[in-house]
């Protein structure tokens, strides 16, 4: 199930859209704004989307972890325009009969999304000045 | 031909437009497209030097040949989640 939603994301709506009697393991990944990025404040995120390659490309995710672990359900919602500090901008829920097919699909399901799929973050700092958020293809941290 | 390229983001703002027009010749490719684009819009060298292009919202890489049909989008580095 994949949603791509201006509106605040539900967590206990995706938690039930994976529930499954199959499951004996669910994991929930939530990625939400964050105060402070290398010692800078920011008030809020922005968040942009192409819309409708953003959501193939998320339905491209969730069939490929689905032939990759043996997932009961996977859910993906993500949430453009403004999203406060606290707020969540994604979340991720797999459900799984063992644990780690979970655990492993829902950290390669958030990995792989902050790669591929094209959404893009604008950081609106407590000094008022913003910026887009384009990572530089060498690794670092995020 | 001419072609319409999406732009997103930081592309977006350094362009002043969500759209631009490029003219090609025919059977140009991606590779081609993305020269002729740092070369119409100098300020968006550091982006598009580093982004991917989609058409028909599938990413392609250098070599695949533009159709002017197509929709066409520039995806500079991505930043979700």
């Amino acid at each position: 199930m994949i949603e791509i939603t201006k509106s605040p994301i539900d967590t206990v709506k995706l938690l039930e859209q994976v529930q499954s009697s199959e499951a004996g393991a669910t994991v929930l990944f939530v990625g939400a704004t964050r105060r402070v990025t290398e010692g800078r404040e920011t008030v809020r995120l922005h968040y942009e989307a192409y819309e409708t390659m953003a959501t193939a490309e998320l339905q491209r995710l969730e069939q490929a972890a689905r032939r990759r672990w043996p997932l009961e359900q996977c859910a993906i919602s993500h949430r453009l325009g403004t999203v406060p500090v606290g707020e969540a901008s994604v979340a991720i829920a797999v459900s799984s009969a063992h644990r780690d097919a979970a655990f492993e699909a829902g950290r390669w399901l958030i990995d792989t999304l902050k790669q591929s799929v094209p959404i893009w973050k604008q950081e609106q700092w407590a000094d008022g000045s913003s910026e887009w958020v384009h990572p530089t293809p060498s690794p670092g941290k995020k | 031909m001419k072609v319409i390229v999406k732009l997103f983001a930081g592309a977006r703002e350094l362009a002043g437009a969500e759209e631009v027009s490029v003219e090609l010749t025919a059977g140009a490719t991606v590779g081609q497209l993305r020269e002729q684009l740092i070369a119409n819009y100098a300020q968006l060298r550091p982006l598009v030097g580093h982004a991917m292009f989609a058409i028909g919202a599938v990413y392609c890489d250098d070599s695949v040949e533009v159709s002017e049909q197509a929709e066409i989008a520039c995806i500079p580095p991505v930043s979700g989640g």
